[in-house]
C-alpha cells in the first residue's frame, strides 16, 4: 500500500480539569489514504472530534494539550509545525466542516466574503476574482442562483444551505483531505441525505480523501470505505466497511451494530450495551471497555490490549478476538 | 432607510416637548428666584417685584409654559436673564466646546477601553488579564472630579506640564486644544475606559468561544484576522450600545469636570444657570442637551444596524 495521506500515531490529547488531567484521546493510531473515505465512529465523548481537532491544532489550549503523537500529512508532522506553517495547511490542503451549520458561519459577514476569504488568504486572489470563484463554489455545492446568494448573510439561509456554504468554504482551495465532523447530525433527515449525497459526489469528482466523523452507523454504511471505531479515547477496531458490518471482532463494535436498527431484522428487540462510558479522569490499566463487556476476563482489566491483526486492513484491540468471532454467531 | 430616519426624527418632537415640560416643572419646584439674584443684596422688595413683572414671573405657571412653547415654535428660546444675550446664541457658543471635549474623551475611551478589553480577553486568566481588570475596577471606582483635582495638583502645580484651566478650540490651535483639554478629557474618560474595558473583555470572551471563530481558524486565517475581524465584528454589537451610553454620560459628566477645569462649555453654562435660577437658559440648555442625546441614540441605532446585519430593516 502506498504511503497514506494522513498517518496518525500515538495521538494523545488531554484536558486540564479540576479533578486533574482528563485523557480525551489516548494513543490513537489511524491512517487516511489518498482519495479514501474513512469513517470514524463512536459515542459522544469517545474522542472522535478531539482527535480531528488535535491534528489541525484547533483545540483551545489551555485547557486542551496534545501530549504526544505524530500526524504526518504529505510528509509533514502537523503536530510539530509552527503555527504559521499549520495555517498554510488549514483551509488549503485540509478543509474542515463542523456539526453545527447554524453557528459555524460568522453571522455578520456575507457568505460570498466568507467563502472568498479563504481564497484571498491562500491563493492571494483579489476581491473580484475571489467573488467569481465563490459563485462557482456555491454552484458546485448545489445552491440555486448562486450569484444572487453571495451577498446573503447566514441568517438568510436554512441549516442545510448553511452546511452547503460551509462545504464550499472547506473546498475552496481544493484540499486533499476533508475532515467532516458530524456534518449531518444537526440536520433534518431528508437534508442529511442530500448533504451526504453532495459530499459523495464532490469526493468522486475531486478525488479528495474524507475523514467522516459520526455516531451514525447508517452514515458509515453508506459512505465509508474503511471504518475506525473509537471507544473512550482509544481505537477499538479498524476494518474495511463490509468487513466491519459482516465480521466485527471487537465486542464494542459488535454491540454498536446490534444497537443499530436493520430493516431485515425487525423481529427482535434492539440490543443495548449495558453501562456507560468510563470517566476520562479515571486511571485503569486494562481495556476501557472491559467493565461493559460480556466477554471480559481477568486479563482484560489488568493490561491494555494492543491491536490484533485479523485480516488485511482489519485489526481489533481486544484480547478475546477468538472468542468474539464465535460469540456473535451464537 | 430614509423613511425610518424621518420617522425617528418625528418621534423626537413629542419627546422633546415632554422633556421641556418636565424641566420646567422641576425648576419651579426648586426654591429660589432669579429676581432676587438679579436685584442683588441691596434691592428693595418693590424693586424685586418690578423685576419679576418685567421677566413675566408673576404670571401663572401655565401661562409661562405656554409662552415658552409659543416662542419655541418660532425658534426663540428667549434671553438669558443673567448674560444679557439670547439663549440660542450662548448655547451655540458653548455647545461646541462640550462636544469637542466629550468627543476627545470618547476617543480616549474607545481606543484605550477597546484595546485593554481585547488584550485582557486574549490573555484570559493570566496576570495581564488580572492587571487590566484591576485597573479597570480602580477606574470605575474613582470619582472624576476628585481625579481632575489630583491631576491638576500633579501635572499642573508640581510638574507644570499642563495649564490648570482654560480652553482652546481645536479649530484655532490643535496643540493648544490638546494642552488644555487632555486633563479634563482624561478625568472624564477614565471611569468610562474602565467600564468599556470590562464590557469589551466579556463580549470578546463570549465571542471567542463561538463556533464561527473556530471556523475562521480552520480556514487558516492569521490570528490577527481571527481576532480583529471575525471576533471583534461580533463583539462590537454589545459594545456599540455601551459606547452610545458612554457618550451621553460623558456629555452630562462634563458639567462637573468643566467646573473643575473652568472650561467654558455647556456644562459650566448650565451649572451656573441652575445655581442662579436663569430659567430661560436652563430650559434652552436642557432642550439642546436632550436633542443632542436623542441624535446620539439615533446614531447608535444606525451603527447597531451596521454592525449586526440581523437587525437591519428590510
Amino acid at each position: 500500500m502506498a504511503e497514506p495521506l494522513l498517518s496518525v500515531r500515538n495521538l494523545t490529547t488531554e484536558f486540564a480539569t479540576e479533578r486533574g488531567p482528563a485523557l480525551a484521546v489516548d494513543n490513537v493510531d489511524f491512517d487516511v489514504g489518498s482519495g479514501e473515505v474513512v469513517g470514524m465512529i463512536g459515542e459522544s465523548g469517545s474522542g472522535k472530534s478531539v482527535s480531528a481537532l488535535s491534528i489541525l491544532g484547533l483545540l483551545p489550549t489551555p485547557p486542551a494539550r496534545v501530549r504526544a503523537g505524530t500526524a504526518f500529512f504529505e510528509g509533514q508532522d502537523l503536530l510539530r509545525l509552527r503555527a504559521s506553517e499549520l495555517r498554510r495547511i488549514r483551509g488549503r490542503r485540509i478543509g474542515m466542516i463542523f456539526q453545527e451549520p447554524m453557528t459555524s458561519l460568522n453571522p455578520v459577514f456575507q457568505i460570498g466574503d466568507q467563502i472568498g476569504e479563504t481564497l484571498r488568504v491562500h491563493e492571494k486572489l483579489g476581491r473580484e476574482a475571489a467573488r467569481r470563484r465563490a459563485v462557482e463554489l456555491l454552484d458546485r455545492v448545489g445552491i440555486p442562483s448562486a450569484a444572487k446568494r453571495l451577498d446573503d448573510y447566514p441568517h438568510h439561509l436554512s441549516g442545510g444551505m448553511r452546511q452547503r456554504v460551509m462545504i464550499a468554504i472547506a473546498l475552496a482551495c481544493n484540499p486533499r483531505l476533508l475532515i467532516a465532523d458530524e456534518p449531518t447530525t444537526a440536520l433534518d433527515v431528508t437534508v442529511q441525505a442530500q448533504i451526504l449525497e453532495l459530499l459523495r459526489a464532490l469526493q468522486r469528482d475531486s478525488g479528495m480523501a474524507i475523514l467522516m466523523i459520526t455516531h451514525n452507523m447508517g452514515v458509515i454504511a453508506e459512505f465509508a470505505d474503511r471504518v475506525v471505531v473509537m471507544y473512550a479515547g482509544r481505537v477499538a477496531e479498524t476494518a474495511p466497511v463490509e468487513r466491519l458490518f459482516d465480521h466485527p471482532r471487537h465486542p464494542y463494535s459488535q454491540g454498536l451494530l446490534d444497537a443499530t436498527p436493520v430493516l431485515e431484522r425487525v423481529e427482535r428487540r434492539l440490543r443495548t450495551i449495558p453501562g456507560s462510558l468510563p470517566t476520562p479522569t479515571g486511571i485503569d490499566p486494562g481495556c476501557r471497555f472491559a467493565p461493559r463487556c460480556e466477554l471480559a476476563q481477568d486479563e482484560c482489566s489488568r493490561a491494555r490490549p494492543v491491536p490484533v491483526a485479523i485480516a488485511p486492513g482489519h485489526a481489533a484491540a481486544c484480547f478475546r478476538t477468538d472468542a468474539s468471532a464465535q460469540w456473535r454467531l451464537a | 432607510m430614509l423613511a425610518y430616519l424621518v420617522k425617528r426624527l418625528l418621534q423626537a418632537i413629542p419627546i422633546l416637548a415632554i422633556v421641556s415640560l418636565l424641566s420646567f416643572g422641576l425648576i419651579k419646584l426648586v426654591p429660589g428666584d432669579p429676581a432676587v439674584v438679579m436685584g442683588g443684596t441691596t434691592a428693595t422688595f418693590e424693586e424685586i417685584e418690578q423685576i419679576r413683572r418685567n421677566l413675566g414671573l408673576d404670571r401663572p405657571v401655565y401661562v409661562q409654559i405656554g409662552a415658552f412653547y409659543w416662542n419655541l415654535l418660532q425658534g426663540d428660546l428667549g434671553n438669558s436673564l443673567l448674560l444679557g444675550q439670547p439663549v440660542v446664541g450662548a448655547i451655540v457658543e458653548r455647545l461646541p466646546v462640550t462636544l469637542w471635549l466629550a468627543s476627545y474623551a470618547l476617543a480616549l475611551t474607545i481606543v484605550l477601553g477597546l484595546a485593554t478589553g481585547i488584550i485582557a480577553a486574549l490573555q484570559h486568566n493570566t496576570w495581564i488579564d488580572q492587571v487590566a481588570t484591576g485597573i479597570a475596577l480602580i477606574g470605575v471606582s474613582l470619582p472624576n472630579f476628585w481625579l481632575g483635582l489630583v491631576m491638576i495638583v500633579v501635572f499642573s502645580v508640581h510638574l507644570g506640564w499642563l495649564p490648570t484651566s482654560g480652553y482652546v478650540a481645536p479649530t484655532d490651535d490643535l496643540a493648544g486644544f490638546f494642552r488644555t483639554a487632555t486633563m479634563p478629557a482624561t478625568a472624564l474618560a477614565l471611569l468610562q475606559i474602565g467600564l468599556l474595558t470590562r464590557i469589551t473583555r466579556s463580549a470578546m470572551l463570549e465571542v471567542l468561544r463561538q463556533d464561527y471563530v473556530r471556523t475562521a481558524r480552520a480556514k487558516g486565517l492569521s490570528e490577527w484576522s481571527v481576532v480583529m475581524k471575525h471576533a471583534l465584528a461580533n463583539a462590537m454589537i454589545p459594545v456599540v450600545t455601551v459606547i452610545g451610553l458612554i457618550f451621553s454620560v460623558l456629555i452630562s459628566g462634563s458639567i462637573v469636570i468643566e467646573t473643575v477645569f473652568t472650561v467654558p462649555g455647556m456644562g459650566s453654562l448650565l451649572g451656573n444657570a441652575i445655581l442662579r435660577r436663569d430659567y430661560p437658559m436652563i430650559q434652552g440648555g436642557l432642550l439642546f442637551v436632550a436633542a443632542a442625546l436623542m441624535m446620539l441614540n439615533l446614531a447608535v441605532d444606525m451603527l447597531y444596524a451596521y454592525f449586526d446585519p440581523r437587525v437591519r430593516v428590510q
